[in-house]
């Protein structure tokens, strides 16, 4: 018997599917990938943190042309690359402001999963993934910030590596095995630039596939949080609900892409800096070890969990437990498919519990983000006078409040998530 | 879901308020369309700023931007150099600066953009006598800062009253308050263009760019809705 052809084009595209299935590819995951017809303006985050990241990649192989891993070169290879090099400034400007919207996409995406229920089953691995893509993200934004070896880059570094000498034991030890050397020097910025380049995005780019697979085994969630697999036409078996994903999402993503472009390129041409938060104003001093500035600050992206850090009062002349609740306030979200007890998926079918929980959660991780771009005694201190609070910082007692609210947000959701009055789901998705 | 989203905006928009500054500082008078103040900016930082503090990421040649041609750089302002595309950088050293000063001047050329013109501006005006500094000279903006009052020939020298903080003129310069007022002012304007040379040109690309984004968006729409017409 012949052999059938997986498909039935000929010429070129018929000679490489014979050898390699790249129509069945297009097929799979594009043209006959059905995705829920219903997605609304959150589903855009994870077409666009992709662009973004392609953006990165691309931008990040021009930068790493003419950039000089060195602590005598760095500060000046980037004013090199910002005057002397053609365009220069423009990749420069791309990977700075693509790294601040990269979170900007992925805060909103990760709030997406949290409204429409995408982390719960069968969707927990496709979440997990997320979260690790979520933590390396972090982790590659931080090497990064290290390279253009400003103040900024050289004390933020020195502070986050110095959380390592309050872990229990062997705290110190560890420090300099991160660092290389006693302090922040040429050792570490060399390593750094070793993670940040290839070591980190390496991993981002597998997890990113893994985190498609993912999503194309399970299928997309969608704002109601209905499996549009449950209802196929008897006959061609193909979801109710569903629409190739192209051309109907390739092409809505264009409209979404072409509102970010719009976006990323104001901040490009009109506000790179934006004001002090994508590129502080104290890393165009060169990173010198003898002067620390007077308020050491995270990028925004980090301020949220900086704050956290910064609230929890240290036990027995430790930090450790500000540390480890920093830890937490990130590791907590791979708890959350197990955590959600609710009977339905979407927020639109959830009761005013879980409305409200995640409302607190929203305002607290934007309250304590803006209070870890600020010194604590930004709004001064409470009266003496005040029995147990008298005398602190009113924006460290905030923070607190805030700490507190955002953990409560996890940590009670198996309780208000079953006791909440839920809507009746429809079988059909809505418009 | 709309309050969320109403709660979320004003608090977005509260935090963008900024600590205040200790002193107060005077509004640079910056504009980057003015090249003649930015010639004559370039002028005034050569003379009086390029013999201790270094600019040199900056190369000369990056003065055509401003409307020079690269013969007015090298009979004008090629002093530490003879090549216009060498870097402005001077010939004292980093460690003897240190010794002599008890810190090495800065390199300026992106202060404009750590410090912000009109800290610069301000940081310019406001010098006055203060016998106890070894330098004889003191800052309200910058407090011991070891920078002597380079400009003081010009400006004159001014006294402070530490109760009001305020300044008097007690022996004037050659320039008049509000000549000098100029003078620090093209400075300044020119250390802003000098902390990113390419700024101006920045801009101008940025509306061509935008124009065909929003070119692009009105397409995209208008390709959705086609696609989309047959979806309920």
């Amino acid at each position: 018997m012949e052999k059938k052809s997986n498909t039935s084009s000929t010429g070129m595209l018929g000679w490489i599917d014979e050898r390699f299935p790249l129509s069945s590819f297009i097929k799979n995951h594009l043209t006959g990938y059905y995705a829920p017809k219903n997605f609304n303006f959150w589903y855009l985050f994870g077409a666009l943190a992709l662009f973004v990241f392609v953006i990165q990649i691309l931008t990040g192989i021009f930068l790493t042309m003419h950039y000089k891993p060195s602590a005598a070169e760095a500060f000046a290879s980037v004013e090199y690359i910002m005057r002397d090099v053609s365009f220069g400034w423009l990749i420069r400007y791309m990977h700075s402001t693509g790294s601040s919207l990269f979170f900007v996409v992925i805060y909103l995406h990760m709030f997406k999963g949290l409204m429409y229920g995408s982390y719960r089953k069968p969707r927990e691995l496709l979440w997990l993934f997320g979260v690790f893509i979520f933590l390396l993200l972090m982790a590659e934004a931080f090497f990064g910030y290290l390279l253009p070896w400003g103040q900024m880059s050289y004390w933020g570094a020195q502070v986050i590596v110095n959380l390592f000498t309050s872990v229990p034991f062997i705290g110190p030890d560890l420090a300099e095995w991160v660092r290389g050397d006693y302090l922040v020097s040429d050792a570490t910025l060399n390593r750094f630039f070793a993670f940040h380049v290839i070591a980190l995005p390496l991993a981002l780019a597998g997890l990113i596939f893994g985190h498609l697979i993912a999503l194309h085994e399970v299928g997309s969630n969608n704002p109601d949080g209905i499996e549009i697999k449950d209802m196929k036409d008897k006959k061609t078996g193909i979801p109710l609900d569903g629409i190739p994903f192209h051309p109907y999402y390739t092409i809505k993503d264009l409209v979404g892409l072409s509102v970010f472009l719009i976006v990323f390129v104001s901040i490009i041409f009109f506000a790179p800096e934006m004001g002090g938060y994508f590129l502080e104003a104290n890393n165009f001093v060169p990173a010198n070890p003898l002067v620390t500035p007077d308020h050491i600050a995270p990028v925004w992206y980090f301020t949220p969990f900086y704050s956290i850090l910064r609230a929890v009062p240290p036990l027995f002349n430790s930090q450790f437990p500000g540390v480890a609740a920093m830890g937490l306030s990130v590791l907590i979200f791979f708890f959350v498919p197990w955590l959600d007890k609710s009977k339905v998926n979407s927020i639109r079918y959830k009761g005013p519990l879980y409305k409200k929980w995640l409302s607190t959660f929203v305002i607290s991780f934007i309250v304590l983000g803006y209070l870890g771009t600020v010194p604590s005694n930004v709004w001064g201190q409470f009266y003496i006078a005040i029995p147990i609070i008298g005398g602190s910082d009113v924006a460290t007692i905030v923070a607190r409040i805030f700490t507190a609210t955002y953990f409560l947000f996890f940590i009670l959701m198996p309780i208000y998530s079953r006791k909440d009055i839920t809507k009746p789901v429809p079988k059909r998705v809505r418009m | 879901m709309k309050n969320i989203i109403i709660s979320i905006a004003i608090i977005i928009l509260s935090s963008f308020s900024f600590a205040s500054e200790s002193v107060k500082l005077q509004k640079a008078p910056i504009d980057l369309d003015d090249t003649i103040s930015l010639q004559r900016g370039a002028r005034n930082f050569v003379n009086y700023c390029l013999n201790c503090h270094s600019a040199s990421y900056m190369r000369y040649n990056r003065l055509t931007d401003i409307g020079l041609t690269e013969e007015l750089i090298k009979d004008n302002l090629l002093f530490t150099s003879d090549k216009v595309g060498d870097p402005m950088a001077i010939s004292m050293k980093y460690s003897d600066a240190k010794k002599w000063f008890g810190a090495a001047p800065p390199n300026l050329s992106v202060t404009a953009r750590s410090r912000g013109a009109d800290w610069i501006y301000s940081y310019l005006r406001s010098f006055y006598r203060d016998p106890s500094r070894n330098m004889g000279w003191n800052n309200t903006v910058y407090k011991n800062s070891a920078m002597p009052h380079i400009l003081w020939e010009l400006q004159g020298e001014q006294h402070i009253n530490h109760e009001t903080n305020n300044f008097k003129l007690v022996i004037p310069g050659k320039l008049s308050p509000k000549e000098y007022d100029q003078f620090i002012g093209d400075i300044t304007n020119y250390m802003v263009f000098m902390s990113e040379p390419g700024q101006q040109k920045r801009r101008q690309i940025g509306y061509y760019v935008l124009a065909f984004l929003f070119l692009l968006l009105v397409l995209t729409i208008n390709l959705k809705k086609e696609y989309w017409k047959n979806i309920k």
